[in-house]
């Protein structure tokens, strides 16, 4: 179940923790292939070259990039092979910093670092953090590709959560929000205390992919002969009164909590 | 390259268009929205290509066929552990989208520090809809002056959700996340017991940590290397004419991974954002009537690249459709219900939406 993707060494100037990479999510989507309904067979994947119609065998297929002049620029193994990154097992831990500073936009995909061997080192190091409220920004290469994570404590154990790059981050300090009339004070206050009423804690095991879950369900019932009932669809507008819509709303919100 | 992009009239007009509209509801309140990327693409990706350099096309062949097979002539199938295939139509699957696929419904507020970075996944800027200004900014209002974020699922490409609203500088983000069941626990990942750590060690750690503090991130530290390797490599053997050869003029073929396209996205992202925020604030402005036309709340409508474009409105004639790539193009067959749009050409969906429009 819990297999390792791979095992490297966190180092932090003379410290180092070897550590064993899990991942953190499971994959639970449902995928489909696509068959080809005569023979009802699996397709095959082909690379064509539209100008011949002809499909290119994996070994002659070339990489390159398109410039925006309309040019394509090849690029041949050699030339790619030198691109990449030196083979390592070092994870570089090359900045510290407090534990928001990393804003969630950055985070691509969660994994659970497991001490490799017996090492009291990766507890402390996990600890290290913990107590002083703080991520650790880390850069490896795995399989020939570079990463760039957060190495983040939780639990008592070591996450490492792996980041996007600076040009993929949209900066939301440049943007500001719509600007109109001041709010009236009255709506502003109920409005705060709706959401006040309809607080609570955050159970995440309370939300499933109900979706997901239909598709496994008319898979399953595809499967045996059976037929799965539809729902229509509706929309909505934005309320012409917006008071009114508050006062309701908040009467509803205050009712269920006093029955609750 | 900002200034190259201002000569470049025709990319220009690619512009933003949400990647979906819909409702967020909060108790009998209605925000009307639209969703935009927060997260941009990597700078470059590379191609594949012929020995001579064409950009290959994905296509499908049957078992050992000599040629592409129809897509009329496919069909979805789910693969059972006993090898047999379930076949599932695309319209099967979009009939089970639940109903709520246009509406967020917040029926629960939770503190914003209680949401575990964990289970975010990719991030959404939220902009007001044409008449949604006031309630949008009464929501952000409420949202900031509570500290909460809103919690809510909804269908989304059909595909469900779970989704977090949270408000910061005036704006509404949402953050969807992982289901509970796709996170792994410590004893799911087989992590070892805790062992007692000496203090000792601790403070050699922290002490080596220190050394590498700093307050804030820098994102310069954060750089996509190999993309600006292959930027770098890519220009010399450009200004030597070395494996250099002209693209093909296709419009089927997208010009994904293009190099210079990151630095337009982020103008025209950023440009979009701002020109819907002071568009929805312009429609405040306008005296309020109960009834009659509204005028469109368009800002920049005099801008060449806002012909309409990145307006949420899939439905009437499109004089660009063909600019369109085939993904905005499928999108809008669905929001239109055209069947049989999965198995569309480029050309046959353009067709299809202006039939349906």
């Amino acid at each position: 179940m819990a297999s390792t993707i791979w095992k490297g060494v966190i180092r932090i100037g003379e410290e180092s923790v070897p550590v064993k990479l899990r991942s953190a999510v499971t994959d639970r989507a449902v995928r489909f292939r696509i068959l080809d309904e005569p023979d009802g067979a699996p397709v095959e994947q082909r690379m064509v070259n539209p100008r011949t119609g002809k499909a290119v065998a994996y070994d002659q297929i070339r990489r390159g990039i398109e410039t925006e002049t309309g040019e394509i620029v090849m690029l041949d193994d050699k030339e790619l092979t030198e691109l990449e990154p030196k083979e390592s097992r070092d994870i570089e831990i090359i900045r510290v910093v407090p534990k928001e500073a990393i804003d969630h936009r950055w985070y691509l995909r969660p994994y659970w670092l497991a001490p490799d061997g017996d090492s009291p080192e990766y507890f402390a190091l996990a600890k290290a953090l913990e107590e002083d409220e703080r991520e650790a920004v880390a850069r490896w290469t795995m399989r020939k590709k570079e990463y760039q994570g957060a190495l983040h404590p939780r639990d008592g154990y070591l996450m490492l959560i792996t980041l996007r790059h600076a040009s993929e981050v949209v900066s939301a300090a440049e943007l500001e929000g719509p600007t109109g009339r001041e709010l009236d004070p009255r709506e502003r206050k109920m409005a705060a205390q709706l959401v006040e009423a309809l607080s609570g804690e955050f159970e995440p095991e309370q939300y499933e992919d109900e979706y997901r879950k239909r598709v496994e369900e008319l898979i399953e019932a595809k499967a045996s002969g059976k037929r799965i009932r539809l729902e229509p669809k509706r929309e909505r507008k934005a309320p012409a009164d917006l008071t009114a819509a508050l006062e309701k709303s908040l009467a509803a919100a205050r009712k269920e909590r006093s029955v609750a | 390259m900002p200034e190259r992009g201002e000569e470049r009239g025709e990319d220009q007009q690619e512009g933003y268009r949400p990647f979906w509209s819909g409702t967020i509801t909060f108790g009998l309140v209605s925000v009307p929205v639209d969703l935009l990327p927060a997260n941009r693409p990597r700078r470059v990706s590379l191609r594949m290509l012929a020995p001579d350099g064409t950009p290959l096309k994905r296509e499908y062949w049957s078992k050992g066929g000599k040629e592409a097979v129809e897509t009329e002539n496919t069909v979805h199938a789910y693969e059972l552990d006993d090898g047999r295939f379930v076949e599932v139509t695309d319209e099967e699957l979009e009939e089970l989208a639940p109903r709520k696929t246009r509406e967020i419904d917040l029926r629960l507020f939770v503190d914003q520090e209680e949401l575990d970075p964990v289970f975010f996944e990719r991030a959404y800027f939220l902009a007001p809809s044409k008449g949604a200004n006031k309630p949008y900014r009464l929501l952000v209002s409420a949202m900031e002056s509570t500290g909460k974020a809103g919690i809510a699922t909804f269908v989304m490409r059909e595909r469900e959700y779970l989704v977090a609203i949270i408000a910061e500088n005036g704006l509404l983000r949402a953050e969807t996340m992982r289901f509970a069941d796709e996170i792994r626990s410590p004893d799911d990942a087989e992590l070892p017991k805790p062992k007692k750590v000496d203090k000792k060690e601790v403070r050699r750690f922290a002490k080596a940590l220190e050394g590498l503090f700093e307050d804030e991130l820098d994102p310069d530290e954060l750089e996509d290397r190999r993309s600006r390797g292959i930027e770098k490599l890519v220009r010399s053997k450009l200004s030597a004419g070395k494996d250099v050869v002209k693209a093909p003029a296709d419009e089927d073929r997208p010009a994904e991974g293009a190099l210079g396209t990151e630095d337009r996205l982020v103008i025209d992202l950023m440009e979009e954002l701002k020109r819907r925020m002071k568009g929805a604030a312009a429609e405040e402005k306008e005296p309020a009537r109960a009834e009659g036309p509204r005028k469109p709340a368009r800002a920049a409508s005099k801008k060449s690249r806002s012909k309409g474009r990145s307006e949420a409105e899939p439905k009437g004639p499109d004089d660009d459709l063909e600019s369109r790539s085939k993904q905005e193009l499928y999108d809008m067959a669905q929001e239109l219900d055209i069947d049989g749009r999965s198995k569309m050409t480029k050309k046959e969906l353009i067709r299809a939406i202006e039939k349906a429009g």
